[in-house]
């Protein structure tokens, strides 16, 4: 080619050249500079007031958060160390983690245990993957089902009989309502509700008894009082969550029904527990149950908070997932209803995907408000990571210790609240289907 | 209709009858442990340390209780209780001792139904002020803005000195201690108040305790004292013996150390032998076994020692005798005699 040319051409580029890369100024981080902090010259000079407020603030912070004092085993020992080291003596005083850390996470619970929450906390996470991520083999689920049972015998040990004739009830909840839901569905639901209680109220104890002495297993028994620090929040928290969410979709499709007992009961329970402050429903749990309470019954008290929380919180989920169901168009119910769908499935296949889909950021507003909720119980005594602060500045080595304790407690609940979040955004990428 | 109200007056015969037996000392001893109400965390008088163990002025108390009754001083439930759950936790029955640092006055004892069972520290709300504010008494305080912590008997106590000086204050007012010594030190207000013990404990935290001051005027009574349930007399007996052993034993010379040697044979007082149960039945007329009153001395000492070992002279919070010395020292603590 270059041949036939050679003669009538000066010049002929016969190979392609090489990409040039832009020029500086219009790629890299100098265009992205000038696209995003310099496009013009007042929001330049506002950039450069920015970077410098930022600049003070930090460089205020920094050297209080960096301060060299891991390994002091009181606060006058820090305060010596400044001294000694000539510094001012406005730095954090880290040693209060260091001595203090295991307390905060795990409360009074017996050092040679902590294995247990431990493991306790993978086995929460395995069992939420499944339900949370899907794409899990069955028998996974399987697994996902019995953990609550496993966490509840990790944490608090005992026998392992309680919780698997606990489990039982809810197997026998499950053959009743499959044998007789083909003969008639509310007899099965009924039967489903009743025998379970029956089962959970009668049999369950002298069952227990029988084969725990027939089979001693179990792992050392830890009372609620041993719980503590952030192992109390999270067992609150994720109690009050799991449970919270089936029984606020209920009350919502209480709520919206049209049987009128039904429906005025659910009205009435979400407005009331709704209309009523947290603590004192707290306050209700610790103080008041114990007067109606027969004298000697000891009902625990993480019990009663966990209850209380529950209830309190399905009621806000229920109003989030009405505004779901609100929004799923007149259509969809009429439409599940022209295939002649039973009540329960065209809820379960039609209504309810979409309503809990659209509810999704509502649902988890509320979860991260309840988590940061429990820090309430510190009010009524239970020593949660807030209320073991007041009981660490009891301690001589560290009174007037406050922004090292509030920061680590702080930083917890942020990496909790904030996957929370990030999980419901996910959950929304997800499950968008109007643009595929 | 006739048979409900047969029923309800039979169940609420039942229910009285249930009350009027339920000894107290023998629902602990079935139970196996004393359950004690005690602060959620106030420095030196009650709160748990790095392994969870609850030490403190008031947790002695439960301990020497608890020794006396079962001769372990670890035989306690620790309920920590708020300034707002401690009465009702006593009243329903969670507890069957408060020591949570709690002023003895009229309505607590006669309204809400309590026996207080002695008073094992005497207090009083003092100032704390910088000493660079110059000021030598509190009644020097005209127009100072004021700490106080709302909703307790010290904003009341505050407001009744002032009037009675004729002098005028602003108050800040805040929530906890913690948030009182951060506003105090922040320079929120001239003055911090609140009970002299607190404040000395919180003086003692500051980086540069020198420079500030409690000024000498203690403006109210508080004295600080367990209490049990109103109805069970025995049961606030064993308590109040327990706590006045502990005091005799201080006067007396019996201490942690000499204890044993001294109840192994009678000695030449006859009060110490009938304390130590080497003379007598004062056990068995309390439903104890004879060597309480050892037990309970062995667990922490008599009261000048847990007072020395919590809250005394050479712990960081320093606090003085004062009032609370014997009767002997000039101090207010006279017990009973042991006959």
């Amino acid at each position: 080619m270059s041949e036939t040319h050679a003669h009538t051409t000066a010049f002929v580029r016969d190979a392609v050249l090489p990409q040039q890369p832009p020029p500086a100024t219009a790629s890299g981080p100098l265009r992205w500079m000038r696209d995003n902090l310099f496009p013009n010259w007042i929001n330049g000079i506002m950039t450069l007031i920015a970077i410098y407020v930022i600049y003070r603030i930090v460089s205020g912070l920094l050297p209080w958060f960096i301060s060299p004092t891991w390994d002091q085993p009181s606060l006058s020992a820090c305060r010596a160390l400044f001294t000694e080291l000539g510094q001012s003596t406005h730095q954090a005083c880290w040693g209060v983690i260091n001595d203090r850390w295991r307390q905060l996470m795990f409360g009074f619970y017996p050092a040679e245990l902590y294995w247990r929450p431990t493991v306790a906390l993978f086995v929460l996470l395995a069992g939420l993957a499944p339900v949370l991520f899907g794409g899990f083999p069955r028998w996974f689920m399987a697994f996902a089902l019995a953990s609550p049972f496993i966490i509840f015998t990790l944490i608090w040990g005992g026998t392992i009989w309680v919780p698997i004739v606990v489990a039982l009830g809810l197997v026998i909840a499950v053959v009743a309502f499959r044998g007789l839901v083909k003969r008639n569905a509310i007899l099965a639901t009924f039967a489903g509700i009743v025998l379970p209680i029956l089962f959970w109220l009668f049999l369950v104890g002298p069952l227990t008894a029988v084969l725990s002495d027939a089979l001693p297993i179990g792992l050392d028994p830890v009372r609620s009082n041993q719980l503590g620090g952030f192992l109390l929040s999270v067992v609150i928290g994720v109690a009050a969550i799991v449970l919270s969410l089936p029984l606020g979709i209920l009350l919502a499709l209480g709520r919206a029904s049209d049987l009128f007992i039904v429906n005025k009961i659910s009205i009435a329970f979400i407005e009331i527990v709704r209309g009523v402050p947290l603590i004192v429903w707290l306050f209700t749990a610790s103080l008041l149950l114990n007067y109606f309470l027969p004298p000697g019954t000891s009902f625990d008290l993480t019990l009663r908070v966990i209850i209380m929380v529950t209830l309190f919180s399905a009621a806000y989920i229920a109003e989030v997932v009405r505004g779901g169901l609100a929004a799923v168009p007149k259509g969809q119910y009429e439409g599940a209803d022209s295939l002649g769908l039973s009540y329960w499935q065209s809820m379960q296949l039609i209504v309810l995907p979409q309503a809990l889909k659209i509810s999704i950021p509502g649902i988890v507003n509320t979860f991260i408000g309840l988590f940061k909720d429990t820090t309430l119980v510190l009010f009524i005594g239970l020593l949660d990571p807030l209320g073991l602060t007041n009981a660490i500045r009891a301690s001589t080595d560290w009174n007037g210790i406050y922004w090292e304790l509030f920061i680590f407690i702080g930083v917890l609940f942020f990496v909790v609240c904030y996957s929370m979040g990030r999980y419901s955004m996910y959950l929304e990428r997800k499950l968008q289907r109007e643009n595929r | 209709m006739k048979n409900s109200v047969l029923f309800g007056t039979l169940a609420m015969a039942g229910l009285s009858a249930a009350a009027a037996s339920a000894a107290t000392l023998d629902d602990v001893k079935a139970r196996g442990n004393l359950n004690c109400g005690v602060v959620t965390g106030l420095a030196g008088f009650g709160a748990p340390d790095a392994n969870g163990v609850w030490e403190g002025f008031d947790v002695d108390v439960c301990r020497a209780v608890a020794a006396a009754i079962f001769g372990d001083e670890n035989a306690v439930e620790f309920v920590p209780t708020t300034g707002e759950t401690r009465f009702t936790a006593l009243s329903s029955g969670e507890i069957d001792l408060l020591a949570r640092n709690t002023t003895w006055t009229f309505s607590r004892d006669v309204e809400l139904k309590f026996d207080f069972i002695g008073v094992n520290y005497y207090d009083g709300q003092g100032f704390l002020v910088p000493t660079a504010l110059g000021v030598t008494s509190a009644k020097d305080l005209d127009g100072a803005t004021v700490c106080i912590q709302t909703g307790t008997s010290t904003e009341l106590n505050l407001a009744d000195f002032f009037r009675a000086n004729n002098i005028t204050y602003q108050p800040v007012a805040v929530q906890t201690n913690a948030e009182g010594q951060q506003q105090y030190l922040a320079g929120a207000c001239d003055a911090y108040t609140t009970d002299a013990s607190g404040l000395a404990a919180t003086r003692a935290t500051f980086e540069a305790p020198d420079d500030h001051v409690l000024l000498p005027e203690i403006i109210s009574k508080e004295p600080l004292g367990p209490l049990v349930r109103h109805g069970d007399s025995d049961w606030a007996d064993l308590n109040r013996w327990v706590l006045n052993a502990l005091i005799a034993a201080e006067e007396l010379g019996i201490t942690s150390a000499n204890v044993a040697e001294m109840a192994a044979a009678p000695t030449n007082n006859p009060e110490v032998n009938r304390i130590l149960g080497t003379e007598g039945e004062y056990g068995a007329m309390l439903g104890l076994e004879p060597n309480w009153a050892v037990a309970a001395i062995s667990a922490g000492g008599n009261y000048g020692e847990i007072f020395e070992r919590n809250i005394g002279e050479n712990t960081p919070i320093g606090l003085a005798r004062g009032l609370n010395a014997q009767w002997t020292d000039g101090g207010l603590l006279y017990t009973p005699p042991f006959r």
